[in-house]
Formats: C-alpha cells, structure tokens, sequence
C-alpha cells in the first residue's frame, strides 16, 4: 500500500506518529475495502468467481467481501454478456449502490457487446451507467481482472475527497 | 419407408405429405389441419406411445409459398424411439393448433415461437411472448426479414429519463 504505513519503532515497539493529509487517509480507507455485488451475467462471472477463490484471493486488494445487496457495496463488476432487457435492472441496482460507487466493465460484452452485434445485446454498459474501468479479455483471467481492481484503487486514490466540486464537473 | 411412416400414411392418407429419414432421424411432415389428429395418435396409441415432447421450434423458408414451418419433436421413453413433426403454415393465416393439451410441456416452447416467429397457436393457455418484453413492438426476431441489429430497441433506455427518488 505504501503511502501510509502504521509503523512501530524498531527496539521498543511504541506507536509511531506519522503526518498525512486526511484525504489520504480517506482515499486509503476507501481504496482498502472495495465491497463488490456479485452481478455475473455470463460465463466472465466464472473467471470473477475464481478471482475470489483461494489459488487468486482478491481478498488481498480489500475486494474479496462480495455483496448479495448492492446497498452494502461499493464496486459493481459487471461481468458477462448486457442483454436490453436486462438494463433496467442494472440501472436500478446502481442507483440503489451509495456513494461514493464505482463499475468495472469486466470482458469485452460488457465493454462493447462483443461479437453479439444483435437485436437483443446492449453494445457496452456504458450506454447507460458510468464505468471506471474496463477489463478487455474473453473471459479476463482472474490476474486482468486484478489488474482492473489495482487500477481503481490508484484511480480513488487520486480523487478529492473534501473539495466541493461544481455541478458540471460532478457529472462530467 | 420407416414403419412408423408407414403406419402414419394408413391411419392419415389426407393429412400425411412425405417423411424423410436421414441418419435414423424420421421426420414426417403433415398437413397442419390433422396435425393435432396426428399428435394424438402419437400421443395415445400403444404402439406409438411418444409420452414425451423434446422440442418445438419452427423454421423460416422466406422464398416458399407456405413461408413457415412448425416442428414438433416427442421421444417414447417406453419404446425408446423419437420422431420429428413437421407442419408448413403460410404467412397469411400464421396458426397452428396448440399441443398443450397433450403435452403440457409444449406450453413454454410453443410461447417461445410464438415470440421469435410470430405463429400463433389456437387453444394455447397462455399465449404471451417469453423471451422479449410483453410491450416489445419491433416484431418477431428470428424472422428472416427481421434486421440483424433490430430496429432500435438495444440502443434506447427510456429508464433513464425517468425521475429517480
């Protein structure tokens, strides 16, 4: 994690005191405990169900405590093919995830509809919800769809925490 | 001919048109107005005892005067042998007799062709698309005139114009 690092001195273990911004603290609290909500669609969930599994562990990255509720979570991993009738329903669960929230686009379906150029398939989940990071690969193995994850938490780590922002860049 | 055919062409000389075998498939194609006649002989005669429906689907021939075609699929787990039902339907009176009174399980699939055709099937219990959404409009997707990409409905959310709490 390295930025912060609650550290103790080496000869008489007494606590250290470090200085920190607390927006680092924040981002790092936030970056440590990604809760997603399991929302497999196709067989990519596969490849994040084995990402959770003990040969991978995404517990590592503070992302392994998968959600059944998308009130408790923080990270949406849309994961598989994004059929229209589905949409509905992945918009509504997003709506209901609090703030501060983010989706990965896991795999080319959900990046871009993939090779189901037809009347039914969403082409990207981009179309109607916000995503942080896209993962290419058919299916990603677990280590892309790690690679996604570690590029969030440097991505959260960037953000302004206690700045108010003006309206048009929040929804930029 | 196979003796199932056979017996078919003697119980149905009106309704039976030809029967195919190829690779120990028997298909038989009949008329669509003794189609239920035909299942039910199937259905209940001793000799034929088909007690269980595998499939129903249907198939498009865009350039043929009688544009659709019904296939009925049923498996004797007694006898151990299967047969393949065909009926041709023309595109200006698009229905055939439903089977759910024979089979129960022909419900779903025949609802199922019925949302990606477009056939319609008489004295079915709960004829309604399954697949696609009830309002969906654009018409019946595995249509061979049906463009591949749909006519717009993948590409608009109207859910997100929608106030949200």
């Amino acid at each position: 994690m390295g930025l912060i690092q609650i550290g103790r001195h080496e000869k008489d273990g007494e606590l250290d005191i470090i200085t920190t911004s607390l927006e680092k603290v924040v981002n790092w609290a936030r970056k440590g405990s990604l809760w997603p909500m399991t929302f497999g669609l196709a067989c990519c969930a596969i490849e994040m169900i084995a990402a959770v599994s003990s040969r991978y562990d995404m517990d590592r990255y503070g992302a392994g405590v998968f959600r059944a509720s998308p009130r408790q979570s923080d990270l949406m991993i849309v994961a598989g093919t994004v059929c229209r009738r589905m949409a509905p329903v992945i918009r509504k669960i997003y709506d209901q995830m609090p703030e501060p929230k983010y989706v990965i686009a896991m795999g080319s379906c959900a990046t871009s509809g993939n090779i189901y150029d037809s009347y039914s398939v969403v082409q990207g989940v981009d179309r109607f919800v916000p995503v942080d990071i896209y993962v290419p690969g058919c299916p990603p193995t677990p280590e892309a769809l790690f690679d996604g994850i570690l590029k969030l938490q440097e991505r959260i780590m960037q953000k302004r925490v206690f700045v108010k922002q003006p309206e048009q860049v929040k929804n930029a | 001919m196979h003796p199932i055919a056979q017996r078919l062409q003697r119980e149905f000389p009106g309704g039976f048109v030809k029967s195919v075998e190829w690779r120990g498939d028997l298909a038989v194609t009949v008329r669509r107005e003794t189609m239920h006649d035909v299942a039910g002989f199937l259905h209940d005669d001793p000799d034929m005892d088909f007690d269980y429906i595998v499939h129903v689907s249907s198939v498009d021939w865009p350039d043929d005067e009688e544009r659709f075609e019904v296939v009925y699929e049923f498996y004797s787990i007694r006898k151990r042998h299967r047969i393949r039902l065909k009926a041709r339907v023309p595109e200006s009176d698009c229905e055939v007799t439903s089977l759910t009174d024979l089979w129960k399980g022909a419900a779903f699939m025949e609802r199922e062709v019925y949302d990606m055709m477009g056939i319609r099937f008489r004295n079915h219990p709960d004829l309604r698309r399954i697949l696609m959404p009830d309002d969906y409009d654009e018409g019946y997707p595995l249509r061979k005139d049906f463009p591949l990409r749909g006519k717009g409905w993948r590409d608009t959310f109207e859910f997100l114009n929608e106030t949200r709490p």
